[in-house]
Parts: structure tokens; C-alpha cells; sequence
């Protein structure tokens, strides 16, 4: 059974269809891309994933349950994780403390607890400590743990994205454009990076990217979608050589 | 074992100084003792009033401009509970010495109060802490104006005249005991995974709920402790002044409260504390200056907020540098196994 489904999810806002009678399905552990020109709705496609928007139409699926018109921490604890295109970090808060508060959900401790302190609730504070740091260390964030997150430079902002994201325990991670701002070298280590997170934390990776280095190397099956509709998927190799996906970027001869 | 101690030393402390400043001030040879013991209560009062704002507006970034109608509350039910259930509660623990009847009839009203409070905070919040933006402000500011008009239209509170006959039996010891609460209950959440999800509601709401955090309990959970501890303030209060009117609660009042911690540094704690001191004891330093007092006062907050924007404290929290430190030290002494590097570390201190 795959992971993540999408039915036939269409969402219009007004009078402008965004997306249109999207299917596809995502399998555990797999590596999926999403690619398509600016605007063709791939953040969009995010949103609806992660409950930001619902559907207007159709379901969305994982694990086989739906999802479609849920609130975002209700999806957020079933297992979906994601980054931001625009980074969207807690600035004033440290490294440590901005994976810290992916565990919040976690905790075992309400709130009489965590004003009386007692032995529990510092075991669980504890224990988060160290997971978020051994998580932090696999990033290579974690010299700066107590650094403020604002202070990190850009190529560490997302990897403490990813990091954050992770540390709600996902099964499917969902990278919104990774590798916007990154030097070639930057970009290389990305896709290693992806790779390794995948083989680590199993999980499944769904990403939106425009560096088609990245996509093509990375991913196993791509979807593309043009003005929110699904033009064409398969594996990297069949997608270069798509008639209509060449069309779409390049344009008609 | 050590909380106990901890506790304990604190009330004995508190209890200390509750003689020492009656001795002084009341009884004592200090020609303006009493005016000086009042100045101290109210400021206790205030450091309450701005220390629990401070959980909605600075740390998870929700602005409320009521915090004077939860005060008001507070103050009138606890009111109502002492005067009109005083005599049955002290019926009912006639064995206790005067002290203790005064102490049960005194809890009593606090819990009254603080869940009258609670239950006022979760009205006001639920609805309008689920949509984002500016609601809350407009929908607190009308719910303090309502409460105040509601009271003043309530006979059995003393309508327009005021509430008066309201016993006596708040007092340095319990105010201070209340700020001790108020700033260990704040502190220990700023300090616990419930902080962390406060302030990342207030510095990023797509992405606190993107991490499994349900937003709009959160916001409603920190908004009604703060409306508790604004009731329970209000309790001590009337019980204190032993007569309430209105005009103590006006949306004027609630802006002090905001000015308060505005001045400190919104956020942190320490800063509302200081805020509250300097706020209670500036207008009375000018009373030499007679009618330019407010003018000086407007003067000295204008300045403050030219040259100290982010507040006299800032966000700084010594509170916080403290927890790392304990933190830290607790891991050295080995009750807790340590595998990676020593927590939130000794370099926070």
C-alpha cells in the first residue's frame, strides 16, 4: 500500500483552479519529485498535504487514512513532516530549542507537571535533550546548538530546517525546494545529505525542487505538474526525454 | 526533599518579612509607614498583574488589552465570596484560631476567583484565539469595558457606589506569596517544553503548527493562566483596599498593565517585575512636582521607549541563564546518565 495518495485532489481558490485533479502515490521509502514550471502549484500541493489548505475536492490519503481537511498539527503528529521554500525557523529561539519544540508533542508532561518539575519531567527533558542533539550532531549543528538560529548562515538554516522537521518522528518528509540559494558544491552535499536521510530515518521523501541536478539525481519517480495539473511521471531518465514535459519548460519548436 | 525545603524557606522568609514590614511600617516609628506598606502592596499587585500579561502578550505573543477586566473579576467574586459566604465559612472552621478563619475565608476567595477567572479567560479566548490576527485585542477590549459596565450595574456588588464592608484580610504575606507564584508558574513553564511551544507560536504560527503543536490550545491555555493569576491579584486587592469600585478597572488600567511590561521588556520576566515596580513607584516619586507629575512620568516612558526600545531588560532572562546553569550542574554530579554533551550546556550561563 502506498504511503501517500492523492485522488483526485483539486483546490480552487476563487475563481482560479490552483490544482486540478491531482493523482499520485508515494511508496515507503521512496525518493518522489515534484517538479513543474513557476506557479504551476507545487507549494500549493504542499499546503494541501500538510493541511494548510484542504482540498476543495478529492481526498488525500496515508497510510491509507484520509487526511484531507485535517488541522496541520493533527497531520503534523500522524506522521507528515515538512521545510518551508522561505525558511521559516524560530529566530529568537537557539539551534537546540528549535528541534526541541518538535518533541512538545511528544510530551508526556501537562502542565502542572511542568510547573512542579518533579523527577518525570526532568527524565523527559532530558532525554529530549540528548535525541535533539544526536540529531543536531548528524546535521553538523551541533557545535552551535546554543547559537540563535538567526545567526546561522543560510546553508545552515535549512539543514536545521530538515533537522527540526525530523525530529517529529516522520515517516514522510516533505523538502520544499532544498536547494534554493545553494552553490553547485552546496547542492552535491544536499543530495547526499537526502539520500542519507532517507536510509537513516526511513523515510519516505517527497520534494519540490527547480535544480533539475538535484531532482534528476536524486529522486526515483518524478511527477510533473503544469498550470496544477499532472502532465507526466516516471523515473528521471523517461521524464527528460517527455515530449509534453520539454514543451512545458522549453516551449514548442 | 529540596522543594520542600525550598517551599518552606520561602514562606518562612515571606513570613519574616511580613513581621519585619508590619513592625516598621505600620506600627513602627517610619512617620509615612503606612503610605510606604501600600506603596509596597501595590506594587505586589501590579508585578502579578504584569508577570501574568507577560504569558500572553511577550512570551506567546498574543496581545490582550483586557487584563484590567480579569482583574476586576477576580476582585469582585472574591469580594462577593468573603463578604456574603465570610460568616458561614468561618461557622464551618470555628475550631481554627481567628488567623486560620481568616486564612480558610481568604483561599476560599482566591479559588473563587481564580476560577471565576479561568472560566472567563476560556470564554473570551476559545472563540477569539482561533483566528489569527488582531482579535483578541478587540474582543479583550470590549470584554473589559462590558465587565466593568456589567458590575456597575450589579446591586448586590455595590452597583455605582462601590463594594464596600469587604473584610480585610489581604496583607504584605499573601500578596508576596502570590508574586512568588506567579513568577515560579511563568518561569517554570517558560523553562518547559510548553514555553518553547509559546514562543514558537509568537515567532512563527505556520511553523509551530507544522511541528505537532495545536496552536489555538496552546494560545487559549496561556491566555487563561494569565486571566487566573489577574483574578487572584484582583482577590488580594479588594481585600486589601476593603472597598472596590469600577473605576479601578477601567481599559486605562489595562494599558498600565501593557506599559508595564512594554517598559520591561516584553517577554521576560525580571523585566515585567521591574516594569511593575517602576510603574507604582515613579507616580508617587513625582508627587513633589504636583500637576507636572504625569507630564514627567509620560516623559520618562517616552524616553524609555526611544532609547530602549526592546525594554529596559530586553528579552534577556536571567531565569533562563539560571535553568541552563542548574541544568548543567545537575548533569555533572551524575543523577542523570549523560551521553551527549551536558544538555543545554554550561556555556548558556
Amino acid at each position: 500500500m502506498a504511503l501517500l495518495r492523492l485522488q483526485n485532489a483539486t483546490i480552487r481558490f476563487g475563481g482560479l483552479l490552483a490544482v486540478k485533479d491531482l493523482c499520485f502515490a508515494i511508496e515507503e521509502g521512496e525518493l518522489f519529485g515534484l517538479i513543474g514550471p513557476n506557479g504551476a502549484g507545487k507549494t500549493t500541493v504542499f499546503n494541501m498535504i500538510t493541511g494548510v489548505y484542504s482540498p476543495t475536492s478529492g481526498a488525500i490519503l496515508f497510510d491509507g487514512k484520509p487526511i484531507h481537511g485535517k488541522a496541520p498539527h493533527v497531520i503534523a503528529a500522524s506522521g507528515i513532516a515538512r521545510t518551508f521554500q522561505n525558511i521559516r525557523l524560530f529566530t529568537s529561539m537557539s539551534v537546540l530549542e528549535n528541534v526541541l519544540v518538535s518533541a512538545h508533542m511528544r510530551s508526556s508532561q501537562g502542565v502542572l507537571a511542568s510547573v512542579f518539575r518533579g523527577p518525570a519531567f526532568h527524565r523527559e527533558e532530558t532525554a529530549h535533550r540528548e535525541e535533539a542533539m544526536r540529531l543536531l550532531a548528524l546535521f553538523q549543528l551541533d557545535k552551535l546548538a546554543d547559537e540563535a538560529a538567526s545567526s546561522l548562515p543560510y546553508g545552515s538554516q535549512r539543514r536545521l530546517e530538515i533537522a527540526r522537521a525530523l525530529a517529529t518522528k516522520p515517516r514522510l518528509l516533505l523538502l520544499d525546494e532544498p536547494a534554493a540559494g545553494m552553490n553547485p558544491q552546496e547542492a552535491a552535499d544536499l543530495m547526499r545529505l537526502i539520500r542519507r536521510i532517507r536510509d537513516e530515518f526511513k523515510v519516505s521523501i517527497l520534494l519540490v525542487e527547480h535544480n533539475m541536478k538535484v531532482v534528476m539525481g536524486v529522486c526515483e519517480r518524478i511527477q510533473v505538474v503544469v498550470h496544477g495539473e499532472g502532465i507526466a511521471m516516471g523515473a528521471p531518465a523517461e521524464i527528460r526525454k517527455d515530449a509534453k514535459v520539454i514543451e512545458a519548460y522549453l516551449g514548442r519548436e | 526533599m529540596k522543594r520542600i525545603f525550598f517551599v518552606l524557606s520561602t514562606l518562612s522568609l515571606l513570613g519574616l518579612l511580613q513581621w519585619g514590614v508590619t513592625t516598621l511600617l505600620l506600627d513602627g516609628p517610619i512617620r509615612q509607614g503606612p503610605y510606604y506598606y501600600q506603596i509596597l502592596i501595590l506594587a505586589g499587585i501590579n508585578i502579578v498583574l504584569a508577570v501574568s500579561l507577560n504569558l500572553t502578550n511577550g512570551i506567546a505573543g498574543q496581545f490582550s488589552i483586557g487584563h484590567a477586566g480579569f482583574f476586576a473579576v477576580g476582585a469582585y467574586m472574591a469580594a462577593s465570596v468573603s463578604y456574603y459566604a465570610g460568616p458561614a465559612i468561618r461557622g464551618l472552621v470555628g475550631f481554627l484560631p481567628l488567623a486560620g478563619q481568616d486564612a480558610a475565608v481568604l483561599l476560599l476567595a482566591l479559588a473563587a476567583a481564580a476560577l471565576a477567572t479561568a472560566l472567563a479567560g476560556l470564554l473570551v479566548g476559545i472563540p477569539s484565539l482561533r483566528l489569527r490576527g488582531d482579535y483578541l485585542a478587540i474582543v479583550t477590549l470590549g470584554f473589559g469595558e462590558i465587565i466593568r459596565v456589567l458590575i456597575l450595574n450589579i446591586d448586590a456588588v455595590g452597583g455605582a457606589r462601590g463594594f464596600s464592608g469587604i473584610p480585610k484580610l489581604s496583607n504584605f504575606f499573601w500578596v508576596y506569596l502570590l508574586v512568588a507564584a506567579v513568577i515560579a508558574t511563568v518561569g517554570n513553564l517558560l523553562r518547559s517544553s510548553y514555553g518553547r511551544a509559546f514562543i514558537a507560536i509568537r515567532e512563527n504560527e505556520i511553523a509551530a503548527q507544522a511541528m505537532g503543536i495545536d496552536v489555538t490550545r496552546h494560545k487559549v491555555l496561556a491566555f487563561v493562566i494569565s486571566s487566573m493569576f489577574a483574578g487572584m491579584a484582583g482577590c488580594l486587592f479588594g481585600h486589601y483596599t476593603m472597598y472596590l469600585h469600577t473605576n479601578s478597572f477601567t481599559f486605562v488600567k489595562s494599558f498600565e498593565i501593557i506599559i508595564m511590561i512594554a517598559i520591561g521588556g516584553l517577554g521576560s520576566i525580571e523585566g515585567a517585575v521591574l516594569g511593575a515596580v517602576l510603574l507604582t513607584v515613579l507616580p508617587e516619586a513625582f508627587r513633589g512636582f504636583e500637576s507636572y507629575r504625569m507630564i514627567i512620568y509620560s516623559l520618562a516612558l517616552i524616553l524609555i521607549m526611544i532609547y530602549r526600545p526592546q525594554g529596559i531588560l530586553g528579552q534577556a532572562s536571567v531565569l533562563k541563564r539560571l535553568g541552563a546553569r542548574m541544568a548543567a550542574r545537575r548533569s555533572a554530579q551524575g543523577n542523570v546518565p549523560v551521553t551527549a554533551p551536558a544538555a543545554d550546556g554550561g556555556n548558556g550561563g
